[in-house]
């Protein structure tokens, strides 16, 4: 159907410059950090500690931590946001205690990232006194990525076929073996998607570890878990607004590295998620 | 195992004590897993209130909340929150006015406009500018567009509100585009296809109905856009200048309160009285962002239960 | 003679949902080692009660029930019953084949190891499969699949799958709904093959599969048993008239 009249020709427009207006500068960013980037990142730059007060070097350390952080995070986050699920689909009745627990996940999820970085200081740094540490980051990470993982794995719960679970229990199965010999081997592929695009934002968060595990100047990796580690995004900061004279090409390459690293993650969600929708047989 | 032919068989009581324990002992785990989310939000509330509350025992909670000083390491130290919050406020309402109208226009297209070979294509550009972490959005403020800003409007500096409100559009953009897409695109056909059956253009279709009928999740596509918008940090630290005075233009560098604690808590002695002032400013932020989430999912919800 | 008492003995049995009575008074006794079958319109409460008798029910929530089912002479919904044992007793075949995604052996074996039990499981399988028709066609490909088989092999899969539990009483929904001619045959043939040790009770809107299979037809119509006895008396010359409209196909 075609446009008609000037009134409608203007507001087609302005739909379309809207578009535009979104893609464009994503497009813009992505070109600004590859066509600045590139040229710092060769494999000694991620391979090798920061020298020179971190003017030279590599971004090593970082990656690594900010890789540490993410596997942490999701051995927090992933059976605990199983868990919730499995409770919301599979054994609590549609009422008003579930539809709370809903209100509790929204509201979680839309709680401030410098919040939790203040809770887990407030509440693992200082009252539990596990110190600005790798696990203090992980706990407060897995806090924040936990709505994320409840809701989809949920989701993953619900689109289980109700017949498998009428099968199981119809043959003597408990409730629970049914959930965990049925049930959960079909939903894993979709709870492990939305697990994966939970520590995606865990990767790129700052907030979070700013005083609870980031390390300033670490060019070592953390020797257990009580240690501090540097981290990807907040080495950007640091290196962007807190040390003169840092090289723009280190700035511009520790930037794509760290949205090289998140769109990886993101991708590898997405690989998985057309895998499942592609072998998926029910 | 195959039947003893004939034979009838009976109940072989009840199954192993063991087994049914077992059972009884994972469904109080996952029942306290399920309660859990609910005890989470508490406890964060908690602890912001006991580490906020003892700063009032030593300075007025008035002076705090109407104060338009933020000196927190001169002596005596000022705490008032004003400026803060208004850097905050104007930040935000900046970006919405960037990213409302641009995010729901797009969201349209996206749903009753585009072709899906287009739709399938962009759709992927909106998830990664979901991805991009705000330290590099607050990096590309910083480095791109703040000296771009800085010339064209012939200012001492770039580091403004207005930086850091059109780089927090971005960050609003993929929540208002993604929830406002699913709004139109749940609008039940048949309301489109008799409009159309009518003899209503498609804009007319759009504008009359389709818009209408998805307005309250387009609402709360907005209200969830600002509850991201308010609580952002990194971004509107890099960008905003971080002056914390009352601002009287969008030109001017202004301090959000996420900002504030950023910046400040690292070099702040625990339990002190600049600690707790941050905390209170934590505690506002929360009951800040949990009434928005609060009210766009309610909205959300009663949109979900008409649609049905 | 064990025939004459009843495996299966219903008595005042009433079943909502929310509101809504699904169930009205029902009041019946099944012969052990008989096939009897259930028959009416859609929506007048057969399925329903067949999935009383292993409370199947029990997952649907707002519902309420009120009256006895005994089975061994206890009562399915006394509050010590024991669901997960009452289901090992009365097994299920169910109206779409729903095999788990698992392998074929691990499908006949799931509710063995749901016991806890391990030795033996080679065995089984095999008796098990050769007892449901279907050893011939799979023997060679057991860690195949099971969602690779064909519909009608997929429920015979079902069908050996609940045996596999050793069940006395095996409920049926259906079972041949989805299938074609041939496939079903099979199944009806199966179903004569297995009286001999299990009791059995089908659901079906197919008269023609209840006459040739059942030795008891109940006819249910709104919740309601209207007529239940002997097939060929049902089917020849029933007491009721509207059992007699059902099947001479004046409604339903």
């Amino acid at each position: 159907m075609r446009p008609r009249g000037t009134g409608e020709w203007l507001a087609y427009g302005l739909l379309y410059l809207s578009i535009v207006l979104v893609t464009l500068p994503v497009a813009a960013i992505f070109f600004i950090l590859v066509s600045r980037g590139y040229s710092a990142v060769n494999w000694e730059f991620l391979s090798s500690a920061p020298r020179m007060g971190m003017r030279a070097g590599g971004i090593f350390p970082a990656i690594m931590g900010t890789l540490l952080l993410v596997l942490g995070t999701i051995a927090i986050a992933l059976p605990l946001g199983i868990m919730a699920a499995i409770y919301l689909s599979e054994y609590s009745s549609r009422g008003r205690l579930n539809r709370l627990i809903h209100l509790a996940i929204v509201n979680l999820a839309g709680v401030p990232s410098v919040v939790y970085g203040l809770f887990g200081l407030g509440a693992f740094v200082l009252f539990l006194k596990i110190g600005v540490s790798l696990l203090a980051g992980c706990l407060t990470l897995a806090l924040m990525i936990l709505p994320v993982i409840i809701t989809a794995s949920e989701e993953a719960l619900q689109a289980v076929p109700q017949s498998f679970r009428e099968a199981s229990l119809a043959l003597g199965a408990t409730r629970w073996k049914t959930i965990w010999n049925v049930v959960l081997p079909s939903a894993l592929p979709g709870i492990l998607t939305g697990a994966i695009l939970g520590v995606s934002r865990a990767a790129g968060e700052t907030a979070p570890i700013l005083f609870t595990a980031a390390a300033f100047f670490l060019p070592r990796l953390p020797r257990s878990i009580f240690d501090q580690v540097m981290a990807l995004p907040y080495h950007l900061y640091i290196i962007t607004t807190q040390v003169p004279n840092i090289p723009q090409k280190v700035q511009y390459g520790t930037a794509l590295v760290l949205v090289a690293l998140v769109l990886l993650i993101n991708a590898s969600a997405i690989v998985l998620r057309s895998y499942i929708r592609w072998r998926r047989s029910w | 195992m195959m039947p003893r032919s004939g034979k009838r068989r009976q109940f072989k009581g009840r199954h192993k004590l063991t087994e049914r324990w077992f059972e009884w002992i994972i469904e109080r785990i996952i029942q306290a897993s399920g309660l859990l989310t609910i005890v989470f939000i508490m406890l964060i509330f908690a602890f912001l209130l006991k580490n906020s509350l003892p700063l009032f025992k030593i300075y007025p909670l008035k002076a705090f909340l109407i104060g338009r000083d933020w000196y927190p390491i001169s002596a005596p130290a000022r705490f008032g929150l004003v400026p803060l919050l208004a850097g905050s406020l104007m930040v935000t309402l900046g970006s919405v006015i960037i990213a409302v109208p641009l995010g729901v226009a797009a969201a349209i297209y996206l749903a009753e406009v585009a072709r899906p070979s287009i739709r399938e294509a962009i759709k992927p550009v909106v998830e990664m500018l979901a991805a991009i972490p705000s330290v590099v959005l607050g990096f590309i403020g910083l480095l791109v567009l703040a000296p771009y800003i800085k010339n064209l409007l012939d200012l001492p500096t770039g580091l403004t509100a207005m930086t850091g409100s059109i780089m927090l559009a971005f960050m609003a953009l993929p929540t208002i585009i993604s929830i406002s897409e699913d709004a139109v695109s749940s609008v039940p056909r048949d309301y489109r296809e008799a409009s159309l059956a009518l003899g209503a253009t498609r804009w007319q279709t759009i504008s009359r109905i389709m818009i209408p009928v998805a307005l309250s999740g387009i609402t709360a596509a907005v209200m969830l856009g600002i509850g991201r918008v308010i609580g952002e940090t990194m971004t509107v630290l890099m960008v905003t200048g971080n002056a914390a005075l009352i601002p009287h233009s969008i030109t001017q560098p202004v301090r959000t309160m996420t900002a504030t604690i950023a910046a400040e808590m690292g070099e702040t002695v625990q339990y002190s009285e600049h600690y707790y002032a941050l905390f209170s400013i934590g505690a506002m932020l929360f009951v800040l962002t949990f009434a928005v989430n609060f009210t766009a999912e309610i909205v959300l919800h009663r949109f979900r239960g008409i649609r049905r | 003679m064990e025939t004459a008492a009843c495996i299966i003995d219903v008595n005042k049995l009433n079943f909502y949902y929310g509101k809504f009575q699904a169930l009205k008074d029902i009041t019946l006794c099944l012969k052990p080692h008989k096939i009897t079958a259930f028959i009416g319109p859609s929506g007048c409460g057969k399925s329903t009660f067949l999935r009383t008798l292993n409370r199947m029910n029990d997952l649907i929530a707002g519902v309420r029930i009120n009256g006895k089912v005994l089975i061994d002479g206890r009562n399915i919904y006394a509050p010590d019953m024991d669901v997960v044992e009452l289901r090992r007793r009365v097994g299920m075949v169910f109206q779409r084949p729903n095999p788990f995604p698992m392998s074929i052996y691990d499908n006949v074996t799931y509710a063995p190891r749901m016991k806890g039990q391990s030795r033996g499981l080679d065995d089984l399988v095999e008796r098990t499969l050769v007892r449901a028709a279907l050893w011939d066609e799979v023997k060679d490909k057991l860690k195949v699949s099971a969602l690779s088989l064909s519909g009608g092999q997929q429920q015979r899969l079902c069908i050996a799958r609940a045996l596999a539990a050793d069940p006395g009483i095996l409920l049926m929904d259906e079972p041949c709904s989805s299938l074609d001619p041939v496939s079903t045959l099979r199944i009806e043939e199966l179903m004569q093959d297995l009286k001999s040790e299990y009791t059995i009770i089908i659901v079906t809107h197919n008269m023609q599969q209840a006459a040739r299979v059942a030795d008891y037809t109940g006819f249910f119509l709104s919740g309601e048993l209207i007529e239940f006895g002997d097939s060929n008396k049902i089917f020849t010359k029933p007491d009721d008239k509207r059992t007699e409209g059902y099947i001479t196909g004046r409604f339903g």
